[in-house]
């Protein structure tokens, strides 16, 4: 009896994992296939990969795709956690009754669909194109700017900050250090690891995001690594070996960081889940 | 906790010499009170303006028509557009169809993954747990296209039940409306399922091993350890991911766009694929686009508040 359960687990799992990993080894797979290999589902490696790159370097922009996505990916990320985390602190350290109701409106954002403001948001920074052109329509900066500041980020440092030592921030005033040095040099020391969850969400969620850049964004060069790979994905002769190229590039990013910070990941996640 | 106030019946040597600004903590370490604001005056202005004044915005402009820019008051007559037009009727039932049958599929599996994977018994669990949680790394816009081209006419899919005898010929899987519902269906699990899973997780860590003990003791079988001690302990983050899963859901976009761009006919459109048409694909009607995206905002309020309702009754 206990055997058949536990062969049903891990038939159960394998299966889970089998399902989760196939799409990533067909897409590793595919990028050494030529185009007509990939339609015809082959998976075994071919021979075609530098013929793939070659195309996809030569022909279809995807260098200045990463450069827009990595600006936008790491202005956002920085600008996220130096103030989420300000804010996060705030509301927790100098914890009073007006910034208790004061968190709970930001909170109610979270709830706001991105759709119902993205109309707003167009026409606001369509207002500004003329006098202010960094941060008008057609402009990274307006991409950056309402993703930079998000309720769950605070949310998120509010929550990991319960954990931290709050005779930290006495020993650091009785140190002479003002409220700010004492956030500087004492809290952004200890919470690393929160900050590196938050980082990793944070770019990756930069990194992939489709709709904003979508509206706001309309010359090519201006495009972000998912405009170019809808764009790539719904043309009508597609070279699918190309295609796979730009999906598994534009993957590595994400995946390389979230690998590399696997651990303080998990760990951020249980201090937000504590309560 | 946390509030830094002196002690009853203690006089405040700041105030006293008039310095209100200034309070002290516990170690009695003078320091100035309003400087907490300024840790979030920045992320409370960008909030207001990236956030609840669109809202408003939003709600002014679903009672205004016209093309483009030139909008003018026309009273409820978007409201009413709503209830007669056939697009929005099927963009609302696809999204609630996505949000009926993914959102508890998805949770369910979740705990499930959860559970067997907190097993420290279990062999090649991080392996199985890193798996499953892959799916996560890729962007909406990257696995969307994979999907397409998996359950596409001569994709693998099609190839895979042809050879091992499923099915007798192809099915155009994107070009059913009905089999088109269900890759984006399957699409959405695919991607999230392990995302929810890793709060299930981390929120199991913290339970203690021994209330499971003592319910082995008592006789309790695995299927009523989970019912009555699983699910009860992971309650609140199970309210959180559903509500968060609800409010993704109800705004899915990158998927719909580019696995199926709503077709076949508008047998997969989503409400939000239909707000970006209205706004930038057809001639442009901010003021109904905004009618129909503060649709997306009553949906959001009414299933929280039925949620929050839910999980607190059963305490």
């Amino acid at each position: 009896m206990k055997n058949v359960k536990k062969i049903f687990i891990y038939t159960f799992l394998s299966l889970a994992a089998i399902v989760s990993i196939f799409p990533f080894l067909w897409m590793l797979v595919s990028i050494t296939n030529k185009s007509v290999d990939v339609t015809q589902g082959r998976l075994l490696p071919g021979t075609h990969l530098i013929e793939n790159m070659k195309t996809l370097f030569t022909t279809i922009d995807i260098v200045p795709a990463l450069i827009n996505s990595t600006i936008i990916a790491v202005i956002t990320t920085v600008l996220t956690l130096l103030l989420a985390s300000l804010a996060g602190y705030g509301f927790e350290i100098h914890r009073s009754k007006g910034k208790d109701i004061v968190f709970n409106i930001l909170l109610l954002s979270m709830m706001i669909p991105f759709a119902a403001i993205m109309i707003p948001l167009y026409r606001m920074f369509g207002s500004i194109s003329d006098s202010a052109p960094l941060i008008g329509i057609d402009s990274l900066g307006a991409v950056i700017l309402p993703t930079a500041t998000t309720a769950f980020f605070i949310f998120f440092f509010r929550q990991n900050t319960k954990m931290f030592p709050r005779d930290l921030v006495e020993a650091g005033r009785i140190d002479g250090l003002s409220e700010l040095g004492v956030f500087f040099r004492i809290y952004m020391p200890t919470m690393k690891t929160t900050y590196a969850a938050a980082a990793i969400i944070s770019f990756m969620n930069s990194w992939n995001n489709y709709l904003w850049p979508l509206v706001i964004l309309q010359s090519p060069e201006k495009r972000t690594i998912p405009l170019l790979i809808s764009n790539l994905g719904s043309s009508y002769s597609p070279d699918y070996g190309v295609i796979m190229s730009a999906i598994v590039i534009a993957t590595l990013p994400t995946a390389l960081v979230f690998f590399l910070m696997q651990k303080h990941f998990v760990a951020g996640m249980m201090g937000s889940v504590k309560g | 906790m946390g509030q830094q106030s002196t002690k009853k019946g203690e006089i405040d040597l700041p105030v006293r010499l008039g310095y209100k600004e200034t309070k002290r903590d516990k170690t009695g370490v003078y320091f100035k009170k309003k400087v907490g604001w300024l840790f979030i005056i920045i992320s409370v202005i960008a909030i207001t303006i990236f956030n609840f004044y669109p809202m408003i915005q939003a709600f002014l402009l679903s009672f205004q028509s016209g093309m483009g820019g030139n909008l003018e008051f026309t009273g409820l007559s978007n409201w009413q557009r709503l209830f007669g037009d056939p697009t929005f009727i099927a963009a609302l039932t696809n999204t609630s169809i996505y949000l009926l049958i993914q959102v508890p599929l998805m949770i369910i599996l979740a705990l499930f993954f959860s559970v067997l994977l907190n097993d420290p018994n279990l062999k090649f669990r991080s392996f199985f747990r890193i798996a499953i949680f892959l799916p996560c790394v890729t962007s909406l816009v990257a696995y969307s296209v994979i999907f397409k081209y998996l359950f596409g006419i001569d994709g693998i899919i099609n190839q895979f039940l042809l050879n091992f005898g499923f099915i007798s010929e192809t099915i155009n899987f994107l070009a059913d409306p009905v089999w088109a519902k269900v890759v984006i269906i399957l699409a959405i699990t695919w991607r999230w399922t392990g995302y929810n899973m890793i709060f299930y997780l981390a929120a199991l860590q913290n339970v203690d091993k021994s209330i499971y003990e003592a319910a082995r003791i008592d006789g309790a079988n695995s299927i009523q350890q989970f019912f009555q001690i699983t699910v009860p302990i992971l309650k609140p983050i199970i309210l959180f991911t559903s509500i968060t899963s609800t409010i993704g859901t109800l705004q899915i976009f990158d998927e719909i766009v580019n696995i199926t761009n709503g077709g076949p006919g508008n047998a997969t459109i989503s409400i939000s694929q239909y707000i970006y048409n209205l706004s930038f694909e057809y001639t442009p009607d901010f003021g109904y686009a905004s009618t129909v995206s503060y649709v997306i905002v009553i949906l959001v309020v009414v299933l929280s508040i039925i949620q929050f309702r839910v999980a607190g009754e059963k305490k």
